[in-house]
């Protein structure tokens, strides 16, 4: 354990993510400046920001997915990633890794589903493999988790054969089989038909309202409007703005903001003209 | 009739035929060795080829190169003549299973890679955060989707191994070409000897291509 894990921890609960001084290059491009972000039990925290901003990659610096530079990353209280030695941090082994991670589901753009499996084997395969459960009770598992998101009728399709929206359901049953702490949406809707965003919306909100601590990186402003506890506005690898939703979209006068928002603004006026 | 009988010596068949039976026999046996030794070589040469270490993967690419770039006979006449030189005698057989193993091992490789290069990094990533192990990845995520697109060109590599396997006459492995040399300096003939190899070798191939379209019907969703 460390102080600044202990500091967090009185008042209120031990933050399920915790971000410290997070710092990520690509080359000479500083993706990430200086990150510093607790994500609370329960609480939906909504990314949003310009292509390029850097949200997508502090998503994937909180899976690993992405070697962080400098800073910590914990989950739970536990360092992602790393071991922390006399002589700085040193690279964690494999298993490590998957242990503190395992509290971490993740969704991503493009489904990233398993096409040689079905909507159930995609569900069951780590359960199985990673968790140790035996068909059976793998097989229960991810037919549960696959009818909560209303695809218990699509158990044993491909996903060739299944809507994009589907797909991605699936995806949220795959992540949610395994009982994370937290849920990571990396714009979820983003590669989504526009009328196959609203059923993956829904799936989203169901699991908010009932308690899933969630990371979203979205496009979708009414969604961040509707249900984030917290909105954070990302500029050039930098949290520019943080806060309710409404002191994001109505009470904010931070430029860099608010340019953001017009651009968003004006794109969504001209789709909603026709 | 009168033609046929004139032209072709029948009997030399009768007399000849356990030869050449025999030849096709060990270019069988030979040939299925040397694939599972190229299948094995091939598939760990494109895992490597992968790895995080440069000299490792340097190591892998110039495997496949040499492999692709020089003639298999240099590699047998290095094998069979050069072997002896440090001490490394080895029978004909065994020389043609190795050399057409490593050698066939080296496009093994290149099909094998470009399969694993089809699979998308986001299906690694997603199998990565679940905590799927690397060995798993490939067992369960990877060679089953990349089945579908290395057979027909792995079909393809194995028909082309049994076609230059009959080099192996040339270092006195006893398989069917040099058996069916033999067969031609015993009896002076040569209509029938090659008329016979032809056959035996489309056999052969044909008798792969099959087993090569019922896999692909098999693995095919």
């Amino acid at each position: 354990m460390t102080d600044s894990t202990a500091e967090s921890r009185p008042d209120s609960a031990q933050p399920v993510v915790s971000i410290r001084g997070l710092h990520k290059r690509f080359g000479p491009v500083e993706v990430l400046r200086d990150i510093d972000l607790d994500v609370k039990p329960e609480e939906v925290v909504c990314v949003i920001g310009a292509s390029g901003s850097g949200k997508s990659t502090l998503l994937r610096c909180v899976s690993f997915l992405e070697i962080y530079d400098e800073g910590r990353v914990y989950i739970d209280g536990e360092l992602l990633g790393y071991r922390e030695t006399e002589k700085g941090l040193v690279r964690a082994g494999d298993k490590e890794i998957d242990r503190v991670r395992g509290a971490v589901g993740m969704v991503f753009q493009h489904f990233n589903l398993w096409p040689n499996k079905t909507a159930l084997g995609n569900t069951t395969l780590a359960l199985r493999l990673v968790r140790g459960l035996s068909r059976e009770e793998a097989d229960k598992r991810g037919q549960r988790a696959l009818e909560k998101v209303g695809l218990g009728d699509k158990l044993h399709s491909y996903p060739a054969y299944l809507s994009g929206g589907q797909q991605q359901r699936v995806a949220i049953a795959r992540a949610l089989a395994m009982e994370p702490e937290i849920m990571l949406f990396d714009e979820p809707t983003s590669a989504l038909d526009p009328e196959l965003v609203g059923e993956v919306l829904d799936a989203m909100k169901e699991l908010a309202s009932e308690g899933m601590t969630m990371m979203v990186v979205t496009h979708e402003m009414g969604f961040a409007a509707e249900m984030a506890d917290r909105v954070i506005f990302m500029d050039q690898g930098e949290i520019v703005e943080q806060g309710p939703p409404r002191s994001i979209f109505v009470e904010s006068n931070n430029s860099r903001l608010q340019g953001f928002l017009e651009t968003w603004k004006q794109r969504n006026a001209l789709f909603s003209d026709h | 009739m009168d033609i046929l009988t004139n032209l072709v010596n029948w009997e030399l068949y009768l007399e000849y035929g356990p030869l050449l039976l025999s030849g096709l026999a060990t270019t069988a046996y030979i040939c299925a060795l040397a694939t599972v030794i190229g299948i094995g070589v091939g598939l760990a040469v494109a895992l490597l080829s992968a790895s995080p270490v440069p000299p490792v993967r340097w190591l892998c690419r110039g495997y496949i190169e040499i492999m692709r770039g020089t003639p298999i006979l240099i590699l047998l006449f290095i094998l069979y003549y050069g072997g002896p030189e440090i001490g490394l005698r080895l029978p004909a057989e065994t020389v043609g299973v190795l050399g057409l193993g490593i050698y066939v091992g080296g496009y093994f490789a290149e099909i094998f890679r470009s399969g694993f290069q089809s699979i998308p990094v986001g299906q690694i990533e997603a199998a990565r955060i679940m905590g799927l192990s690397s060995g798993q990845i490939i067992t369960r995520i990877k060679i089953p989707q990349m089945l579908v697109l290395i057979v027909p060109p792995s079909i393809n590599q194995v028909i082309i191994l049994i076609k230059e396997s009959a080099l192996l006459s040339i270092i006195t492995v006893a398989e069917l070409t040099k058996n069916t040399t033999q067969m031609v300096n015993e009896t002076y003939a040569v209509v029938e000897p090659y008329i016979a190899v032809a056959l035996l070798y489309w056999i052969l191939i044909e008798g792969v291509a099959h087993i090569g379209r019922k896999i692909e019907q098999r693995i095919k969703v």
